[in-house]
């Protein structure tokens, strides 16, 4: 069952012709692939490109409308996830699908085993599971809960789980999404030794970095189509993310500003959180005018409930937070509003906007009571269409009309008609909470423009992000959140993506290197 | 065959729906009516016939559709918000036993005042019913689906209780009814020589009242953003626990009318029977209407014509009026199954 094409190893993997189509959209348009033995293929392109339908295709979690695959130079039945896992694919999908409450050896030989075994060959499976462990270098503790395990060590479960299951294509969906730095690095090692035994990965991604670090071959999909497809050592970043987008993407610049008053404060601000660990612990934090603050840090470590705070959901148990040099006390969302403070929630679908309802009531949700859009509790309707066309127009919003519902818009368009619902009100400080989260790169950089055009007419802008890139990019200086505390404010030329993945993962000590003066404190820091 | 998510529903589809729906129920039902060995269409033509066929019938579907309307109103005001009350029975009880209260004789006031008081009691005794429930919804969590239900045996409970005592109608003949309502507390009729009063009126302006209010006011437009996204609605600053208990009161509010206008319109006093299920039969009528507070009018009528045209069809042949019952439960399934229909499209493969 060799390779009929001439040369190079065997081809283990081979999509033809592979169509999809939901209602009116085209999500895949006749791909055609080949993954040969020991090969990373890099699947490159923005959100709504196809990568995951195509990846579900191959599964079995969709059935492709035109298009085979063969596995081996066999014909994989259509719609089948466990004919997938028969012929030797393994999917580690972006959000484990790993049971908490069970230990990792349970979580990798639950399905392995007949319903109708009375006993369990423990003992069988946990050999199996080391000697995997330790031909591929994936530590792991075998009678660890998965519950307690960091998320690094869940995604190793995961792919563990696939290789247990005899898998020799793994699939990998955003692999990085959830890793620090180091954590994705590890990530790559685990790679290279796999297909250094033969393995094949397929591993989807939208961030050009990881495809340069760790992929042989390079397939860029847009708009469902296949564009093109190249030996990652051959090409460049700016020439993938031109096939990528379609066009040529300026990185944003932002102008050197000197920073003004503070227009955030926070003072030894906790939020407890009913467990032994606060979700923010004695946090200090000034935000100031023309300037970006940029919180990095790995998700969980308190990055939430900082948005929440200067959102107005929450109220710190401990410490102070004042807006513009006045104290806030009984913080509330609408309250935030008139203090001029700009939120772009982190999950724009189920807190930002309403989706069953029209652009234009999304666009006066946090003014609706003002006069200017009602009049004795009564809507001003033609007053609120006249100002969402306004908006519309000037961020660009493509949709229909101010009538259209919401939830039919795109996640780049979604998040323009949040931007225009804050800043148009020129605010004195715009809370940007992942901002640009699954949006592709021309949405992206409008959303950087935006906020660095607000830092120049004067607002403070915190960012909080779970992208390295995206905060050295755009912000004056960087905190680490970890464990709910910050670090002292790093200027950005001061500090290097490795740093920043040091003290994401909570080596603090490396501080003394990064700010050799006597810093000021900007948490309890160790 | 798999479902996919329509990006949008037409209107057309939107009315073909409820219209589909109950076609589909006819079509079940008429096997149940061959069944019993009469036919179908003669059965059916009768059932028309006495729902609007005459002057005396269309009276009577107009009056047994007034509760309908009101109950209705009441359930898509709360399910518009997610607030699962199914206790609107309990709350019309409520509202019937504030019209008795009030209405009964220890008020000395002319028809032009007693009137809407004896309704705003009623409102008020209904809203304040649902009004603890909601609170426990919004305060601790507690699934107001399990408390509203269950508090409609307990009103039950206490009017039985109230009947055998307290507000027992001493020349009521050892029956468990109460005094009937001054003269000047009931609902003027609208057609004279009938059942049919006042309280349709009401109803209709209510319909439209409600529609007004949730389309053009900002009491609307924060109760749709609460229902369809309440996380949202918070993040953007509308207090949504005090929405949420503003709606329940209106819901209550709307039942307890209900129970009131019966007793103040059609009964005149209060007994264990006033309503056959009126506030479960609301439900029915919101999901046929899809929520929408005009549509809850057309429901109503529908509803309220197979209940009377099933008696009348039922004394003509052998076929037992419980078919109203089985037709209007199968119209609700086949509601649910259309309004999925509606919502997502049908594909092979």
């Amino acid at each position: 069952m060799s390779s009929p094409t001439t040369g190079g190893p065997e081809v283990v993997l081979r999509l033809a012709g592979i169509s999809k189509r939901f209602g009116p959209l085209l999500a895949n348009d006749a791909i055609s692939l080949t993954l040969r033995a020991g090969e990373v293929l890099a699947l490159l392109g923005e959100n709504g490109a196809g990568k995951t339908t195509l990846m579900n295709i191959l599964f079995g979690h969709y059935v492709a409308d035109e298009g085979t695959i063969e596995a081996f130079g066999r014909p994989l039945p259509p719609g089948s996830p466990r004919a997938a896992l028969a012929a030797g694919i393994g999917m580690v999908h972006q959000h484990f699908t790993l049971a908490d409450n069970l230990s990792v050896l349970d979580n990798i030989a639950v399905g392995t085993e007949s319903l109708w075994r009375l006993r369990s060959d423990r003992g069988g499976a946990r050999r199996r599971l080391l000697d995997l462990s330790q031909r591929f270098g994936l530590a792991v503790r075998p009678d660890a809960l998965v519950g307690d395990l960091s998320v690094g060590e869940r995604q190793r479960v995961e792919i563990l789980k696939a290789l247990y299951r005899d898998a020799r294509i793994l699939i990998l969906d955003e692999p990085t999404a959830v890793l620090t730095p180091q954590e994705s690095a590890g990530l790559f090692d685990t790679l290279r030794r796999l297909t250094a035994d033969g393995l094949a990965v397929v591993f989807i991604s939208h961030k050009m970095n990881e495809v340069f670090a760790a992929s042989d071959t390079v397939a860029v999909l847009r708009a469902g189509r296949l564009v093109a497809t190249h030996p990652t050592a051959s090409t460049d970043r700016a020439k993938l993310a031109e096939l990528m987008v379609g066009r040529s993407v300026k990185p944003p610049a932002p102008a050197p500003l000197s920073p003004g008053e503070p227009v955030l404060e926070l003072a030894g601000v906790t939020v407890a959180s009913g467990h032994a660990r606060p979700l923010l612990d004695a946090v200090d934090l000034t935000v100031r005018r023309h300037q970006v603050i940029g919180v990095a840090g790995v998700s969980g470590n308190g990055q939430s409930a900082l948005a929440e705070l200067v959102s107005g959901l929450i109220r710190p148990d401990a410490g102070q937070v004042s807006l513009k040099g006045s104290v806030v006390h009984h913080a509330d969302p609408a309250d935030m509003v008139r203090r001029g403070v700009a939120r772009i929630p982190e999950d724009r679908h189920s807190a930002g906007l309403v989706g069953a309802m029209a652009v234009w009531e999304n666009l006066i949700a946090e003014r609706y009571r003002d006069p200017a859009f009602s009049r004795f509790g009564v809507l001003r309707r033609d007053a609120a269409r006249a100002h969402a066309r306004r908006v519309i127009e000037e961020f660009d919003v493509r949709c229909p009309g101010p009538d259209a519902r919401t939830q039919l818009l795109s996640g780049g368009n979604m998040q323009k008609l949040i931007l225009g619902r804050t800043l148009a009100y020129g605010p004195d400080l715009i809370l940007a909470s992942q901002p640009t989260r699954g949006l592709d790169i021309g949405a992206v950089s409008y959303v950087h423009s935006r906020l660095l055009d607000a830092r120049a007419a004067g607002a403070g802008v915190l960012l909080i992000s779970e992208d390295l890139d995206e905060i050295l990019a755009l912000a004056d200086c960087v905190t680490v959140a970890y464990h709910g505390r910050l670090t002292p404010l790093l200027p950005h030329d001061r500090v290097s993506v490795s740093q920043l993945g040091l003290l994401m993962a909570g080596h603090w000590d490396i501080l003394r290197d990064i700010l050799p003066e006597t810093p000021r404190e900007n948490g309890n820091a160790a | 065959m798999r479902l996919e998510p329509r990006t949008d529903t037409p209107l057309a589809l939107r009315l073909l729906a409820p219209i589909g729906a109950v076609v589909a129920a006819l079509a079940l039902c008429a096997l149940l009516v061959a069944w019993t060995g009469a036919p179908v269409l003669r059965a059916y033509g009768l059932l028309f016939e006495g729902a609007v066929g005459s002057r005396f019938a269309l009276t009577e579907t107009l009056t047994r559709a007034t509760p309908l309307i009101l109950t209705g109103l009441a359930a898509a005001v709360a399910f518009r918000a997610k607030l699962w009350n199914i206790g609107a029975e309990g709350q019309l009880y409520m509202g019937a036993l504030a019209a008795v209260v009030v209405g009964g004789g220890m008020l000395d006031l002319p028809g032009w005042a007693l009137v809407p008081l004896v309704m705003i009691a009623g409102m008020a005794a209904g809203g304040v019913t649902l009004l603890g429930p909601a609170v426990l919804k919004v305060r601790f969590g507690v699934d107001e689906v399990v408390t509203t239900l269950l508090l409609n045996f307990v009103v039950l409970l206490l009017v039985s209780m109230l009947l055998e005592g307290a507000l027992k109608d001493p020349m009521g003949m050892g029956w468990p009814q109460s005094a009937p309502v001054a003269e000047a507390a009931e609902l003027p009729k609208l057609v004279a020589r009938t059942r049919l009063h006042a309280g349709l009126a009401i109803a209709l302006g209510l319909s439209v009242l409600l529609w007004l209010v949730d389309t053009r006011t900002i009491w609307g437009y924060e109760n749709r953003a609460v229902g369809a996204n309440p996380r949202a609605a918070a993040f953007a600053g509308m207090p949504v626990n005090r929405i949420m208990l503003r709606t329940a009161l209106l819901s209550g509010g709307l039942a307890g009318l209900a129970g009131a206008a019966e007793i103040c319109g059609l009964k005149g006093y209060l007994t264990l029977d006033l309503s056959p299920g009126f506030g479960y039969s609301g439900i029915v009528v919101a999901m046929l209407a899809q929520l929408h507070p005009i549509g809850v009018v057309g429901a109503a009528l529908f509803i309220a014509g197979i209940f009377v045209g099933a008696d009348a069809m039922s004394r003509a042949m052998p076929v037992p009026n419980y078919i109203a019952d089985v037709l209007v439960a199968t119209s609700l399934l086949c509601m649910l199954v259309a309004g999925l229909l509606a919502r997502y499209r049908l594909r092979r493969g």
